[in-house]
């Protein structure tokens, strides 16, 4: 367990300075004029760009300026956007309702996907697990920006069972609709991950022996074959919330929702480019953390990999 | 060995003078969209307690989905049993409503498989798995369930089974792994015991412990072992009697000493044969010529015919031969098993 | 958008029951893999109607005025708006050009963009894998663990940097930014599954009989590891495919996709979304074709994967 642990911070460390390399590198490198670019379209005046060159140290070599960018990442100084508010400052007051948002959506995911996985899984070949498939297949094409304006416009504005936008204080009622859009970016990856694990797991010797225990068929699903069916599926958050991060740039900004993606949203479409910078660079860290943190918490639930 | 009138509470019908274990014409087939695979096509046999039969044939031969359909653990789909009875006791388990069967699991009968490594949850400690038993099926307390897990491994022979009773399956041996699988096996006093291949998975010197052990237990116990295996050598050291399997039917049934002496049926006498011994050194090893059939296409007549010295017209019509009567509690299904038998 | 990973991530689905015994009946009457395959798809309903959905799309955006003559650049604000009239059936938008007129040559950019960008997943994907693959070692390692560190950055996230950085330079339309740099992030998937399937076909006998025979590494990659590992990189491209053009809607509906007067379902869909409440037509038809094209790719490459992999199901 300890080395494992070991090698997985050693893996997280290498991956997280050649993200934010790779991220900073895109921005400034090779450019003829890097401020131009962050800017946008719209003039400098001679003030701001004075002080976005102090800001990104444009006036040293790239390396160091790379330091710099790290150091400001390490130290919580992530920079100011281009109307003047400091990044961490937007950060602080965005975060509450995205995470609020990004629960409610992996929470609903997670219940629906796991229960109808493990029914798909069970009866393989069944009109439901049919249907189920051709719904999940469904579900993981609708590319997101359909998905928000169009359930926006159905349930949203049609049928007025929601409100079509969230507004600047969200309640749960306001974030329901979005979050249902966030999680069907997961949903179908998950079920499906739940579906084959437990019809694998279904196959194996073990349940073969849990019910040649005379144990009953509730308790070697419920407890024998899900046990193992879910190790694969928590594994999967990693990747989900990468996914969900994506979703909420969109979600939030169709919905309305004074979050995370709706400042990303904003800000890449008034072309704010430190805005974006800071932002995008706070959104690798979290997600390699969760990374980690989802690891972890396969060690724990795989004895096989704790007692490596 | 447990109080039989509290089995037959639990059980009714149970007749205490019946035949322990008794399968009659047993018919499994597999149902997938690529035909049916008649795996099992009238297995007989009887087991008494105190004895052990082997049942003995190639893989693919239908010996390992009899053991399961005794069990009741048949895959179910693709698998049915079509035909036949399994008696235990004079109850034929094959008509019990499902929860009444599920009882008779681990609690008359056991099984142990091949594999202990996969045979076991990898997820769970062996303290839970051996727990879960004397939890689902006496109501134990898990203080006292654990307690009772500790006194069976202490039973097969695991060292410092106290310590040992949080450790995940992979954490053991092949060899004590197996012993687990006999523990949890033994739990709740079974008098039948279905060891599929148990020893096929481990190293020459761990298969003799193994066996030592589940030869000593049986004894203890007054167990009916039923061993499956296609290891000759195996069966010849602890085997009363033999079953012969070829293509889901039995073709030989005998005593352990009248089959080696003199085989009765081609199939039995070809698979003796075919083990090396230290008497024929030099000589050219008899194999059988040939692939057993596909289980979708067996052939009219004797399923071994297309393999068989012996055969004549009448093997490849149907119907196949019946089992003849070689001699008091020995039956062999050849047209020709005096041939056979006076062959050598 | 639906990422890339997540559909790779996402095994054993498949129309048909489990077929354990398809090996049984094997001996009988062997039959090649992709005959194998061949004989399952023919059967499989999501194939036939995922195939014609492509040829469909591919015609349109090939050949646009074979679906509409008009052009979807001749606007009038006084059509503003406007409903469905003569050959524009799905009627006007904001700025009264014809919706459908509009939809058909959206399809255009989609696929541009999306076959492109897939081609230089492709080959990315290609040399890394292979190489990974075929050498291990150091450079397996170092390739493996930079195909980590690209998927350290969530897709979206890169891309937004990536093809704000590309599409700075140029006062282009974007589809050569875009294409880069879907092309440039979405190779990882291609590149794992090239590296696995090198590795298993690697240590296979016939591979080491060619060695011993003296073939060298590019004869022995060229002739007998890709073509056995080649159907499953194509499965993952064919869907890859999809998940591009979805990225490409949502790029574009971000504002850093295609731009200026580029004819893009994305663009199409985020400029109906202001006008929703009063107009939801310009917005629903580009979205049911582009969700329609992406699922056509990705069922395409769901069902063939079946096929080639039956022990998935």
């Amino acid at each position: 367990m300890f080395r494992y642990i070991v090698r997985r911070l050693l893996q997280m460390i290498l991956t997280f300075f050649g993200a934010t390399f790779i991220v900073y590198a895109l921005v400034f490198a090779n450019q003829d004029d890097p401020l131009q670019a962050l800017a946008g379209e719209r003039p400098i005046t001679a003030s701001v760009r004075q002080a976005l060159t102090e800001r990104y140290h444009l006036d040293e070599p790239f390396l160091k300026q790379y330091w710099y960018y790290m150091k400001g990442l390490l130290s919580g100084d992530f920079g100011t956007s281009l109307t003047g508010r400091k990044i961490s400052d937007m950060m602080t007051q965005a975060w509450p309702v995205t995470i609020k948002l990004a629960l409610i959506a992996m929470v609903i995911a997670a219940t629906v996907a796991v229960t109808a996985g493990v029914i798909s899984g069970i009866r393989r070949g069944s009109m439901f697990d049919n249907t189920t498939l051709v719904v999940t297949l469904v579900i993981l094409s609708l590319p997101i920006v359909v998905l928000a304006p169009l359930a926006q416009l159905i349930f949203g504005i049609k049928l007025g069972w929601f409100p079509p936008t969230a507004g600047a204080h969200p309640d749960f009622h306001a974030l329901l609709l979005p979050a249902l859009v966030l999680g069907s970016l997961v949903i179908a990856t998950e079920l499906r991950v739940t579906r084959s694990s437990v019809a694998e797991n279904l196959r194996s010797d073990y349940v073969r022996t849990a019910r040649a225990k005379g144990l009953s068929r509730k308790r070697v699903i419920g407890v024998h074959v899900l046990r193992n069916s879910l190790i694969p599926v928590v594994t999967l958050i990693g990747v989900d919330i990468g996914g969900l991060m994506s979703g909420a740039i969109v979600t939030e900004g169709v919905f309305n929702i004074p979050g995370v993606g709706f400042n990303l949203f904003r800000g890449i479409r008034t072309e704010d480019g430190p805005l974006v910078v800071g932002f995008v660079s706070i959104l690798v860290i979290v997600f390699l953390v969760v990374n980690l943190l989802v690891d972890l918490l396969y060690a724990a639930l795989d004895p096989r990999i704790r007692y490596e | 060995m447990t109080d039989i009138q509290a089995q037959i509470d639990v059980l009714p019908g149970l007749d205490p003078r019946a035949p322990l274990l008794e399968v009659t014409d047993l018919h499994v087939e597999f149902r997938t969209q690529y035909g049916i695979s008649r795996a099992v096509n009238g297995a007989n046999f009887m087991l008494q307690p105190g004895e052990t039969l082997a049942i003995l044939g190639e893989s693919g031969c239908g010996k390992s989905v009899t053991a399961q359909a005794i069990m009741g653990i048949l895959d179910s789909p693709p698998g049915f049993i079509t035909k036949g009875e399994v008696k235990y006791r004079g109850i034929d388990l094959l008509k019990l409503p499902e929860n009444e069967r599920r009882k008779v699991r681990a609690n008359q009968i056991a099984m142990i498989f091949q594999d202990a490594l996969s045979a076991l949850n990898p997820v769970f400690t062996v303290g839970y798995q051996l727990s879960e038993l004397f939890r689902m099926h006496k109501g134990m307390s898990r203080a006292d369930a654990k307690r009772r897990s500790i006194e069976l491994l202490d039973q097969v022979k695991i060292p410092a089974a106290r310590a040992r009773i949080g450790d995940y399956p992979h954490q053991f041996s092949g060899g004590m792994r197996q012993r687990v699988m006999i523990a949890m096996a033994l739990a709740l006093d079974p008098e039948v015991l279905i060891a599929d291949e148990p020893t096929t998975a481990l190293d020459v010197t761990v298969q003799a412990q193994i066996m030592g052990l589940l030869a000593e237990l049986q004894q203890q116990r007054n167990m009916g072992l039923i061993l499956i295996t296609h290891d000759m050598g195996v069966v010849a050291d602890v085997a009363d009697r033999i079953s012969v399997m070829y293509a889901g039917k039995v073709v030989e049934e005998a005593p352990v000493y009248d089959i080696y002496a003199r085989p009765a049926h081609p199939y039995a006498k070809a698979l003796l044969e075919s083990i090396p011994r230290l008497d024929m050194k030099g000589q050219q090893l008899n194999v059988i010529k040939g692939l057993p059939p596909a289980l979708t296409s067996i052939p009219q007549g004797c399923a071994f015919n297309p393999r068989c010295a012996y055969a004549r017209d009448v093997c490849r019509q149907d119907p196949p031969p019946p089992a003849y009567i070689v001699a008091p509690g020995r039956t062999a299904r050849c047209h020709f098993w005096r041939e056979v038998v006076g062959d050598e | 958008m639906s990422d890339l990973e997540a559909v790779a991530a996402a095994a054993g689905p498949g129309g048909a029951p489990p077929t354990e015994a398809r090996h049984a009946d094997k001996r009988d009457k062997p039959r090649s893999l992709a005959g194998d395959a061949w004989i399952d798809l023919r059967r499989n309903k999501i194939f036939w109607i995922a195939s014609i959905l492509v040829v469909v799309i591919i015609l349109m955006a090939l050949f646009p005025t074979l679906f509409t003559s008009a052009n979807p650049r001749d606007c009038a604000l006084s059509r503003q708006h406007a409903p469905a009239s003569g050959s524009a059936f799905f009627g006007y938008d904001f700025q009264g050009c014809d919706v459908y007129a509009k939809t058909i040559y959206g399809a255009r950019a989609s696929i541009e963009v999306g076959v492109l960008a897939t081609l230089l997943s492709g080959v990315i994907g290609l040399l890394f894998g292979l190489g990974a693959g075929y050498f291990g070692g150091w450079t397996d390692a170092i390739l493996s663990r930079f195909i980590d560190i690209v998927l350290g950055i969530p897709f979206l996230l890169a891309a937004i940097v990536l093809a704000k950085r590309l599409s700075a330079d140029a006062s282009s339309n974007g589809i050569v930014a875009v294409t880069v740099t879907l092309g440039v992030l979405g190779w990882t998937t291609a590149a794992r599954i090239m590296r696995s399937s090198v590795i298993s076909s690697k240590n296979q006998d016939y591979v080491a009989a060619a060695r011993m025979l003296g073939a060298g590494p590019g004869r022995l990659m060229l002739r007998h590891i890709l073509p056995n590992s080649i159907a499953s990189f194509i499965v993952v491209l064919t869907i890859l495919l999809g998940t591009n053009i979805a990225s490409e809607a949502t790029l574009s509906f971000l504002g850093i996709g295609l731009k200026g007067n580029a004819i893009s379902w994305g663009i199409a869909i985020a400029e109906a979304g202001s006008y929703v409440r009063t107009a939801p037509g310009p917005l629903i038809w580009p979205s049911i074709f582009l969700a329609a094209t992406v699922l056509a790719f990705i069922m395409l490459g769901d069902a063939v994967r079946d096929a080639f992999d039956p022990k998935l199901r």
